[in-house]
């Protein structure tokens, strides 16, 4: 059954390494949900989270394909694991009109989302949380109309 | 010191001591500090692609790294084929390429391509020398990732303002420090426990090895192992060699070529043993059709190959050689038994043969089967096509890694170039480049450089006038429409099998290179034009026309379980 994952791969800052992780990853045909790479507390270290969409078979394939790239450290398949801390981070941008303002600012207070920029015609905000709450505000937020939004796609660390 | 010296000082340091190259205005600079160096003899081929190959069958024959040196840009481009052969076949070449100045990098300069990413995905690593503070580590890195663990191509990329600049007190790194690579070569003890317990059990086993046994070294464990336990044995193409032709439990090579009694075996078997081998779909057919009653070992010092193609009961991860050690060392001797025998009987009843008795052309297995007689041990290089299955069915291949061949990638035009490699290791033994006349005129420009290094290559063209190998599946599959795989001239006698329907003349053209040239059109001629070719003191062209229309078989055809076997007409 095909379940998505959330991948850490912690590399080398070597030039190129993200086009070689991406390009891996295209290459050997994986559904690429999302993907995001950022520095570390560490100069030399840079860690990519990836979310695939694969079968068991798929995910292990996956897991020891990166793991064989040179300038990979480490890898490692968070999904199962209940001591991470997986956080994805969201900016939306939703019509609204005089009559149901109020109701948009209800929910963003239910969320805990913040407000960036409110004009007569629309509320921009943003909101940190679980891939799970992020996907349930935009379904909550789509009747009134979205104009844009942009997710991060998540990442994540050890407790 | 200058970055030109410290490229040609880490290439000392790393004992290299031949190099295959092609100039330019990115790399002058190198080629120049290499033109006052005394160690490293630099082997100019007349094209790129012809220097990548010939590192790889460099590589391949001396098991050292083969080292390729060209300019940026097309230099570069030219030898991505060879990359992609080396990657597949899992060969260490490296290759160091000249790239336009730093500063020039991504404003489409002159003779700028993006050499790095282009070879990325077709490497097992890359390097683009930024700065010279950088140019040694890259250097001992890249040495070490493409011979350790499963080996690989690797680039190394120079700007040439790196080649110029100059780095004070450089000193050529003793070790390397890479954090994340650690190729697993010691097999774990518990796994490889469970595998003696399997073959103690198993009634019907089949041991199927390939490459990594040449790359590990692991011959002779392999024969041990086989004689311990009486373990019938398929060698893919790429492991031929590995256990002699005539070893009694030698089943011959699986898959698509293969030996019915190699096929039926691993159809049958209740345990199959594979070590070093990746179960490419020439050998599976479609994977869930192979071996689909047997438990399934798999040693392999990739992990990423195991569970790739089929699910594996017992994974053991590690170098071949130090499995089968430990593994011969626990294992109880076990006895033949009627599996034995019942592959014994496959192999006499199905065996490899050819009828040149009754043939008037000469037929190509004779050649290869003359061949037997006339030497004793060589070094067999192929191209790809119907003559390359040739080589690997007739050919008695007695030593492991005898045989250089494009197996993963199939690259025509591989052989020539290859063999002038294997040659200039000097490896004290004749090198024999069997091609077929589509390949062979791929890389022909190499044989003026076999002339002019006096390479004594000795090339045996299999001259069908025929993309032979696309002509079969034409032949067989697609109701004999021959698209665009006659390489005859337009319009002559298809009956006429003489050197005047074909263009161009290869006696001539070999002599026109200043190689010897011989051709042979009956098959008494045959033996008489080898043994000429093999005793001349030189490069060889030896042309044989051979019938047209010859197929090889067995057969799997594409996409069926590799049980559905076709036996060809005189079979
Ligand atoms: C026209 C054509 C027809 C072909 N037909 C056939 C055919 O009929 N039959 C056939 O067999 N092939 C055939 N081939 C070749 C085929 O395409 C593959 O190249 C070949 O089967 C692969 O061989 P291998 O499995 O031994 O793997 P290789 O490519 O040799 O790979 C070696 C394996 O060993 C592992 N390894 C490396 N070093 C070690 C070590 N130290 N210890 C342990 N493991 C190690 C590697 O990780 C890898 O998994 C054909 C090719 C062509 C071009
Ligand atoms: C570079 C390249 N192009 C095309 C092919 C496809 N191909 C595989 S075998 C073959 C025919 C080879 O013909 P020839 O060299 O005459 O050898 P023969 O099969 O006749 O022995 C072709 C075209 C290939 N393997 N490599």
């Amino acid at each position: 059954m095909k379940e998505k994952h959330t991948i850490i791969i912690k590399v080398t800052n070597h030039p190129g390494v993200l086009a070689k992780i991406s390009g891996l990853l295209a290459q050997r045909g994986y559904n690429i949900e999302s993907a995001i790479a950022a520095p570390t507390e560490n100069p030399d270290v840079y860690k990519i989270s990836v979310v695939v969409e694969e079968d068991d078979r798929g995910i292990q394939q996956i897991t020891k394909q990166l793991n064989k790239v040179v300038d990979t450290i480490k890898v490692t398949d968070i999904s199962h694991k209940n001591n991470y801390v997986v956080r994805e981070y969201l900016i939306i941008k939703v019509k609204v009109n005089n009559e149901n303002r109020s109701d948009v600012f209800e929910l963003m207070q239910v969320f805990s989302a913040k407000a960036l920029d409110v004009d007569s015609d629309y509320i921009m905000m943003e909101l940190a949380g679980t891939q799970r709450k992020i996907s349930r505000i935009i379904k909550l937020l789509k009747p009134y109309g979205i104009e844009e939004y942009v997710r991060s796609g998540e990442f994540a660390m050890s407790e | 010191m200058k970055g030109s010296e410290i490229i040609v000082d880490s290439l000392k340091q790393e004992k290299v001591d031949k190099i295959f190259g092609y100039p330019g205005g990115a790399v002058i600079p190198i080629f120049d500090t290499l033109h006052s160096n005394r160690d490293i003899e630099v082997m100019l081929t007349r094209h790129e692609q012809g220097a990548v190959h010939a590192a790889d069958g460099y590589a391949r024959t001396t098991g050292k790294p083969g080292v390729c040196i060209v300019t940026s840009g097309p230099g570069a481009t030219n030898t991505i084929t060879g990359l992609a052969t080396a990657k597949l076949d899992s060969i260490p070449v490296i290759v160091i390429s000249g790239q336009v100045p730093t500063s020039y990098i991504g404003t489409d300069a002159f003779q700028e391509t993006d050499f790095f990413g282009l070879s990325t995905s077709i490497c097992k690593h890359n390097y683009l020398v930024k700065d010279i503070k950088n140019l040694p580590n890259i250097i001992k890195e890249a040495f070490h990732v493409a011979t350790s663990g499963r080996p690989g191509p690797v680039t190394i990329d120079v700007p040439k303002d790196v080649s110029l600049a100059e780095l004070p007190n450089y000193k050529y790194p003793k070790k390397v420090d890479m954090a994340g690579y650690q190729p697993v070569i010691e097999g774990n003890m518990k796994q490889i426990k469970k595998l003696a317990e399997a073959i103690k059990k198993s009634s019907k086993p089949v041991l199927y090895t390939g490459g990594g046994i040449v790359t590990s070294g692991a011959e002779k464990e392999i024969r041990k192992l086989v004689e311990k336990v009486n373990i019938p044995t398929t060698t893919t193409l790429m492991g031929l060699g590995t256990l002699p032709y005539d070893h009694p439990e030698f089943l011959g090579m699986p898959g698509m070529h293969g030996t019915v009694a190699a096929n039926y075996a691993l159809t049958e078997c209740d345990l199959l043993i594979a070590i070093g081998t990746r179960f490419d779909d020439r050998v599976t057919g479609p994977p869930d059709t192979f071996a689909k009653n047997a438990k399934v070992a798999h040693v392999d010092i990739d992990p990423a190959e195991i569970g790739k193609i089929i699910e594996t009961d017992i994974p053991v991860v590690g170098d071949a050689g130090d499995v089968l050690k430990k593994l011969i060392n626990i294992l109880e001797p076990k006895a033949k038994n009627g599996w034995n025998k019942k592959t014994q009987q496959w192999k006499s009843r199905y065996p490899l043969k050819y009828d040149q008795a009754n043939s008037k052309e000469i037929l190509p297995q004779y050649i290869i089967d003359t061949l037997n007689d006339l030497v004793d041990d060589a070094i067999m290089v192929t191209d790809v096509g119907q003559h390359q299955m040739w080589v690997a069915q007739f050919f008695h291949f007695k030593n492991s890694g005898q045989l250089l061949t494009s197996g993963g990638l199939g690259t025509m035009g591989y052989g020539l170039p290859a063999a002038m490699g294997a040659a200039a290791s000097k490896p004290g033994k004749p090198v024999i480049n069997v091609s077929g006349d589509g390949g062979f005129q791929m890389n022909i420009q190499e044989l003026t450089t076999c002339a002019l290094n006096n390479l004594p290559v000795k090339n045996i063209l299999i001259n069908n006038s025929y993309l032979g190998m696309v002509r079969q599946w034409q032949e067989l599959f697609w109701d004999k429409r021959y698209a665009k795989t006659s390489l005859r001239k337009p319009g002559q006698n298809p009956e006429d099998n003489t050197p005047t329907n074909y263009c161009p003349d290869m006696v001539k053209l070999a002599e026109a290179s200043g190689v010897k040239g011989l051709r042979a059109n009956k098959p008494e001629d045959v033996e008489e034009v080898l043994k000429t070719g093999l005793e001349y003191d030189g490069p060889v062209v030896m042309e044989f026309f051979v019938r047209e229309t010859e197929n090889v078989y067995p057969m799997v055809p594409s996409g069926k379980p590799i049980n559905e076997i076709i036996l060809g007409d005189e079979q």
